[in-house]
């Protein structure tokens, strides 16, 4: 298989100190699906921001066969489609066709095809039309979630990275959420904390502890060495 | 989350909210000029202007009286320089001056209220005012509902253990509390504009927000900032002569 992205020896240290990441080994290949699990402060999310240049630190990160470097970074992060875990931090264009149109417009498409695009990834995401000229601000959460991984699709990235991306979505909007990735064809890496929601998407899943790759294999044998699941006792 | 009034004032459907944001915005500039430059029968035109904007705001189905009483925001601004005209033997010149910034502002209020801020920055650009400032002014309003959000949650955390400004009175404690949580306001819209750049680069951003087409100027739009631009000019002339007319 062709990996999507291979990453060697990644280190990083954040400004106060704080070793975030210490020599962490990884490969995604082709249509494959991750699911990225760990305690809170392991690495996970300053892992993904090095996938598309956000953070910059010392190993070795290809992404598609490009090396990350400032040289390729447009390129990359037209590659690397990435939803954050707060979707009022992905929607800052005055409406929601606009915000979905952004990175085409960026990349330089013209207004009426980027327009055009922008409606087709909205109506993939089952938002209604009327929702275009909507202001993003005005949107339910999981209206919001729908929009920001339309404004990313629309860019037809072959590698998808969502943090949390279940954060502040009901039980319904999550499994509609599940069902909507599972079946879109780009390569998926998802940082979670959700056990059911991983393991009906992700064919893998890799553990951080303290910075590095601990663990790697099915979702649910993963879960069930950490005791990663949230059941009572 | 409660939003900003004029943010849901703008986004009505009536015939005036329906206008290309030009056809408003080069009638407000008329207005605008009409007023500041009036030196005769100010208070018979700001009658005649209020009037015209109040009816405006109905047709245009703004809360008039809330209107107003927005509009009046501006008064304690314009009130000291009218108190020194006053005090300096010329209280005409104050009143005109009080009144000129009123109707200033009511204009400027049922510009805003019928168009939504983006569209009204999208006409602006076309226009021809400078890209930067714009950017910068749509940035502005974007964060202003960030902060306003942010500012009712810790509002809202606060009063769940019992804060309350009559609390605060005659207590230094309290009021540095207030202090504090102001700088956690901030540094907490920091952090967020922080993480909006960040998004904003992983989806190419470059230093430009670039937009769609902006919507077309058809004969209806014309038609209504012909008569808009002409009224005020048309009403400072009614008043100059009934005050002619009076003397």
């Amino acid at each position: 298989m062709t990996s999507v992205i291979e990453v060697r020896g990644l280190h990083y240290r954040y400004d106060d100190g704080t070793t975030a990441l210490n020599g962490v080994d990884f490969r995604l290949e082709v249509g494959e699906s991750v699911a990225l699990m760990g305690p809170n402060g392991s690495g996970k999310t300053t892992f993904v921001l090095h996938l598309n240049g956000l953070l910059t630190g010392e190993g070795k990160v290809e992404v598609c066969g490009l090396t990350l470097e400032k040289k390729h970074l447009a390129a990359i992060r037209r590659k690397v489609g990435m939803v954050f875990q707060n979707s009022d931090e992905q929607l800052f264009m005055p409406t929601v066709i606009e915000d979905v149109a952004f990175g085409l417009r960026n990349a330089g498409t013209d207004p009426e095809a980027a327009a055009t695009r922008a409606r087709m990834a909205l109506e993939a995401a089952g938002m209604p039309p009327a929702a275009a000229s909507r202001a993003p601000y005005h949107l339910s959460a999981g209206e919001k979630k729908r929009v920001a991984i339309a404004g990313v699709l629309a860019m037809d990235p072959e590698i998808l990275v969502l943090d949390e991306p279940t954060t502040f979505l009901d039980p319904p909007a999550q499994r509609s959420l599940a069902a909507w990735l599972a079946q879109l064809p780009q390569a998926k890496l998802i940082v979670t904390h959700n056990i059911r929601f991983a393991a009906a998407i992700c064919n893998r899943a890799v553990f951080f502890q303290e910075g590095r790759i601990a663990a790697e294999g099915p979702v649910l044998e993963v879960a069930e060495r950490f005791d990663w699941d949230f059941t009572p006792d | 989350m409660r939003h900003v009034v004029l943010d849901r004032w703008s986004r009505g459907a009536s015939a005036v909210h329906r206008r290309d944001p030009r056809a408003k915005i080069v009638p407000l500039l008329a207005l605008l000029i009409a007023v500041a430059t009036a030196d005769r029968a100010v208070p018979l035109l700001a009658f005649e202007l209020v009037f015209v904007l109040s009816a405006g705001l109905w047709w245009a189905g703004v809360p008039v009286l809330d209107a107003l009483a927005r509009a009046a925001l501006v008064l304690p601004f314009a009130a000291s320089f009218a108190a020194i005209a006053w005090l300096g033997g010329d209280p005409a010149r104050g009143l005109s001056l009080a009144l000129k910034s009123y109707v200033s502002a009511l204009a400027v209020l049922f510009v805003v209220s019928t168009t939504p801020l983006p569209a009204l920055l999208g006409g602006l650009g076309a226009m021809g005012a400078p890209r930067f400032l714009l950017e910068v002014a749509q940035f502005l309003y974007r964060y202003l509902f960030l902060l306003s959000e942010e500012a009712q949650r810790m509002a809202g955390a606060a009063a769940a253990r019992n804060a309350s400004l009559r609390s605060w009175r005659g207590s230094g404690e309290r009021f540095r509390a207030a202090a504090g949580a102001l700088a956690v306001l901030f540094a907490r819209s920091y952090t967020r504009a922080a993480d909006i750049h960040r998004a904003m680069l992983a989806r190419g951003f470059e230093g430009r927000l670039p937009t769609l087409s902006s919507g077309r100027f058809n004969v209806a739009d014309g038609v209504f900032a012909a008569i808009s631009s002409v009224l005020p000019w048309a009403l400072r002339l009614v008043a100059a002569g009934s005050r002619q007319g009076i003397s």
